[in-house]
């Protein structure tokens, strides 16, 4: 599993696929095999060495793509367009965070045993009790998942069952994110305020700084997305999935056949989250740093503008569109930092006037003849 | 004249020699002396310090006054040059602008480093704000007056209230007469006599001034030793319900100043929501790219009040047509380039509109770069009115409502009362139905969507004046504004009123008890659980057209 052999009972969906998705696995499989061997196997001084900020870095497109992946599922599989997404997604990282720094125990600047620096430096004298636990590593695993998926899940029932829906939804996601992005800024939130959590030390014991776990890290974080593009593609071949699209074209009609729409759009949703607090969970030991600016109303809109530019209602598109904005953003940022936001507002509106399909439909549509 | 000669206090006799000295222009030899004296202070202790402004106060001079309540409010300094005395207007600017302080004209001005501050201490700043008092007590200006004695309630001696008394004998402006009784009776508190007291403090009980309350609550307070310092227990019991008629009148007054908070909070939720209520409510179109028309009439504002430097004020009225204009333009553009063609599409609208919000930003970036850039307040907007004791209306808030308010009357006027208002109304309700009857359902769309843009650029004018205007300033605002209108219900105008002015109240009457943050953390939170109830709002749409949203 670990150098990335499918196993059998997925083929079938994999299969099930077009052209596209099975080339997809092989190259997310290659680049799996591959980045440990062009880091750890080829010496530093061939030109094909891949630096441990490389490897970093293709390991955040892949987070992202999976946050790009939880947003397309319920956008463009259920035609909820959630703008605070990226609040799932720093959940999951915020609980990273508070296992990274309990992990830090004593070796912190104020060596503190238990209580992680930034609370030392406001003066509290004892761990409060949401960070009960998070030493565990099973534990704080479980909350990468549930704590996501459980605000997804109650805000959901809440929004669903009275019936907001399209942008009055939209307009409340992203109310939230910005709320808890205010909450935690706030030093008495118990989340280190606008600082965050960095300078983590290890995860379960192996160095974060050391080049073989960026590696492992990277590696994990590649089958996690193939898992992910697995489940979804699961569930949007189910039957279940079937009912999604016809919630997403026709709400009132699926609901009047007899389908409870609400439960349908509350699971998808809930699951959605978590995929997202995975991703967050796996991009914060590899960029090092969690802090409340995540949780930003522009993050959740960017990700949402990385499926529109793969691919709305595609799986495929999300991951391609995560990786082609964010590689786009890195080399912009670098080479012209003036044009980015020009070139990132200029790919909304002109994906969204000339591109209704992305990336992929474009390729669909030029690769076969009109129906 | 003569009457006061009998007073013992040697200033209040100075005070009137100044007030009969005239003001010679040339240096004359009292000048020189005066400057002499002043001099001294470079190098003086803190203790001897208070004797040579004693020393100035006796020589009478017209310029003492200025003089030392420069130095009492640490604007004197002396140039390092030189050593020559110069009193600054403002002591944190730099360069400092400095004043002679013969003339008390305007000396050019030097660099913060060139000159020397002559620092004060608090039994020197005590000392000198009891003289400046009394100075100011013989103003001819009621206003001065009355700041005077309010000023010496809080520094209340046996020399003070001799003055004090003087004072009420020759004054005729019966507020200043009311303000010195007051102090008088303050004063007597201190006294033996059980009955002056009582007859005190019934006059006290009906001031609702924080001093009055602090010198009554000494009476009844337990000292460290458990004891308390009035002896007399009917004393003490008037002093009780005296202090209750006071806190209640106090907190009355707390009351309507939280409210009038409230309501300018409100209002500023109002102006930025009311341009978004005309595009989003009206016509149904998700503006991301509201924020960042704000923020294009704050930087008119500012490019105006640069273009215009003497003229603050006019440069401010010049900004809101100005500021129409080009947010509305912006608008129109918009509309006809790039909205026209998302109709009836709401999500994808608003991932394009948000595009353009990034490359207005960006745009205003390249051009005024990243750094805040200020805009300066009028004169007659920074001040305050003062209603008693307990509440102050200060202007700029108070001017934001009305801006409000001028605002919402305007569009109202428009939507109800013009050929456009009839044409933008016709067409929010039946499409085709305006258009069968020969309405350019285009053209008004363009011109209902350049109107709600033009709004946006006049609340940017008013955010000027309230915020720092930079590049970011549209997104601190836009969440803000959907909530107000989805709030109120979107289409209706009232609503959006109603939900904004609540909205200001609701997070002002917070703000006490959880801070800033989190009242607004609360409200949020609020509100997203209101929409769970009401999800089209305080004042939903009615009827056939609703349905179609």
């Amino acid at each position: 599993m670990a150098n990335g052999s499918t196993p059998l009972g997925i083929s079938k969906f994999v299969a099930g696929e077009s052209k596209a998705a099975r080339l997809f696995f092989v190259a997310l499989l290659l680049l799996a095999a591959a980045v440990p061997v062009l880091n750890l196997v080829v010496p530093e001084s061939s030109p094909v060495h891949l630096s441990a900020f490389g490897i970093t870095l293709i390991g955040k497109y892949l987070c992202y793509a999976m946050l790009a992946l939880a947003v397309d599922l319920i956008w463009g599989y259920c035609g909820i367009l959630s703008l605070g997404h990226a609040a799932f997604f720093s959940l999951g990282g915020y609980a990273m965070g508070m296992y990274l720094m309990r992990q830090i125990g004593p070796r912190g600047v104020y060596g503190d045993p238990i209580l992680p620096d930034f609370m030392v430096f406001l003066n509290w004298k004892s761990l409060p009790w949401f960070w009960y636990g998070f030493n565990h590593f099973l534990f704080a695993f479980a909350m990468m998942a549930l704590v996501p998926g459980a605000l997804a899940t109650v805000f959901g029932w809440f929004a669903f069952r009275s019936r907001v829906t399209g942008v009055y939804l939209s307009i409340i996601t992203q109310a939230l994110t910005y709320a808890l992005m205010l909450a935690f800024f706030r030093n008495d939130m118990g989340f280190g305020g606008n600082n965050g959590f960095t300078d983590f030390k290890d995860i379960l014991g192996f160095d974060l700084h050391a080049d073989s776990t960026r590696v492992v890290l990277f590696v994990v974080t590649a089958l996690s997305l193939a898992g992910s593009y697995i489940v979804c593609r699961i569930i949007v071949e189910s039957r279940a999935g079937r009912v999604l699209r016809a919630i997403r074209d026709a709400e009132s009609r699926t609901r009047f056949i007899g389908y409870p729409v609400e439960s349908f759009k509350l699971w998808v949703f809930g699951f959605s989250a978590v995929i997202a607090g995975i991703a967050g969970a796996l991009y914060v030991p590899q960029t090092g740093i969690i802090n409340p600016g995540e949780f930003a109303p522009i993050n959740s809109i960017e990700a949402v503008i990385w499926v529109a530019v793969g691919g709305r209602g595609t799986l495929l598109g999300p991951i391609l569109g995560a990786v082609v904005v964010n590689y786009a953003k890195t080399w912009l940022t670098g080479a012209f930092p003036e044009i980015w936001l020009y070139a990132l507002g200029a790919l909304f509106i002109l994906v969204t006037l000339f591109l209704p399909n992305g990336i992929l439909g474009l390729l669909r549509s030029k690769g076969k003849p009109k129906a | 004249m003569t009457r006061l000669t009998r007073v013992r206090g040697q200033l209040i006799w100075l005070l009137l020699a100044l007030g009969a000295a005239g003001f010679a222009t040339a240096q004359t030899p009292a000048d020189t002396g005066f400057l002499a004296t002043l001099g001294e202070l470079r190098e003086a202790a803190y203790a001897d310090k208070a004797a040579i402004a004693e020393r100035l106060t006796q020589s009478g001079h017209p310029a003492v006054r200025a003089a030392l309540t420069a130095l009492l409010e640490d604007r004197m300094y002396y140039r390092n040059t030189d050593q020559k005395i110069f009193l600054v207007k403002n002591g944190d600017a730099d360069p400092l602008v400095l004043i002679d302080p013969l003339t008390q004209k305007e000396a050019g001005s030097a660099p913060a480093d060139t000159l020397t501050k002559i620092s004060t201490n608090n039994s020197l700043r005590h000392t000198l704000r009891t003289t400046v008092a009394h100075f100011s007590l013989s103003s001819p200006d009621r206003g001065v007056r009355i700041d005077a004695v309010r000023d010496v309630m809080r520094s209340l001696d046996e020399a003070t209230v001799v003055l004090l008394r003087e004072r009420l004998r020759q004054e005729s402006d019966p507020g200043v007469k009311e303000e010195i009784e007051t102090c008088l009776a303050l004063a007597s508190l201190e006294g033996s006599d059980a009955a002056l007291k009582l007859d005190a403090l019934r006059k006290l009980s009906k001031s609702v001034n924080k001093d009055v309350r602090n010198g009554i609550a000494k009476l009844v307070e337990k000292q460290a030793d458990g004891s308390v310092l009035e002896q007399d227990a009917k004393v003490r019991q008037a002093a009780v319900s005296a202090l209750d008629a006071i806190d209640g009148k106090r907190s009355f007054y707390a009351g309507i100043e939280t409210l009038f908070f409230g309501l300018s909070m409100g209002s500023v939720l109002v102006l930025i929501a009311i341009g978004l209520a005309v595009t989003f409510g009206v016509m149904g179109v998700i503006n991301m790219a509201h924020g960042e028309l704000m923020m294009l009439g704050a930087y008119t504002t500012y490019v105006i009040q640069s273009a215009m430097p003497g003229h603050i004020g006019l440069s401010l009225f010049i900004a809101i047509p100005a500021a129409f204009l080009v947010s509305g333009l912006t608008g129109v553009l918009m509309e006809r380039t790039i909205i026209r063609f998302l109709y009836g599409r709401p999500l994808e609208t608003l991932l394009a509109t948000f595009g353009v919000s990034l490359v207005l930003q960006q745009t205003v970036r390249s051009v005024f770069s990243a750094l805040n850039r200020s805009v300066i307040t009028p004169e007659w907007m920074s001040g305050s009115m003062r209603i008693n004791d307990a509440l102050t209306i200060t202007y700029n808030r108070l001017s934001i409502i009305i801006f409000t308010l001028l605002v919402f009357g305007v569009i109202m006027a428009i939507l109800k009362r013009t050929r456009l208002g009839l044409d933008i109304r016709a067409v929010s309700q039946n499409r085709s139905m305006a258009k069968a009857m020969g309405i350019r359902t285009e053209w008004v769309d363009a011109m209902t969507f350049g109107l709600g843009s033009g709004i946006a650029g006049v609340a940017g004018v008013a955010l000027s004046q309230l915020t720092n205007v930079g590049p970011n300033l549209g997104q601190a605002y836009i969440i803000d504004s959907f909530m107000v209108v989805v709030f109120g219900g979107v289409g209706n105008l009232w609503g959006s009123l109603i939900a904004g002015v609540s909205m200001g109240v609701f997070n002002q009457l917070l703000e006490p008890f959880a801070g800033a943050v989190l009242a607004k953390i609360v409200v949020l939170v609020c509100l997203i659980l209101f929409i769970q109830i009401r999800p089209k709002g305080l004042f939903p749409q009615a009827g056939r057209a609703a349905e179609d949203k």
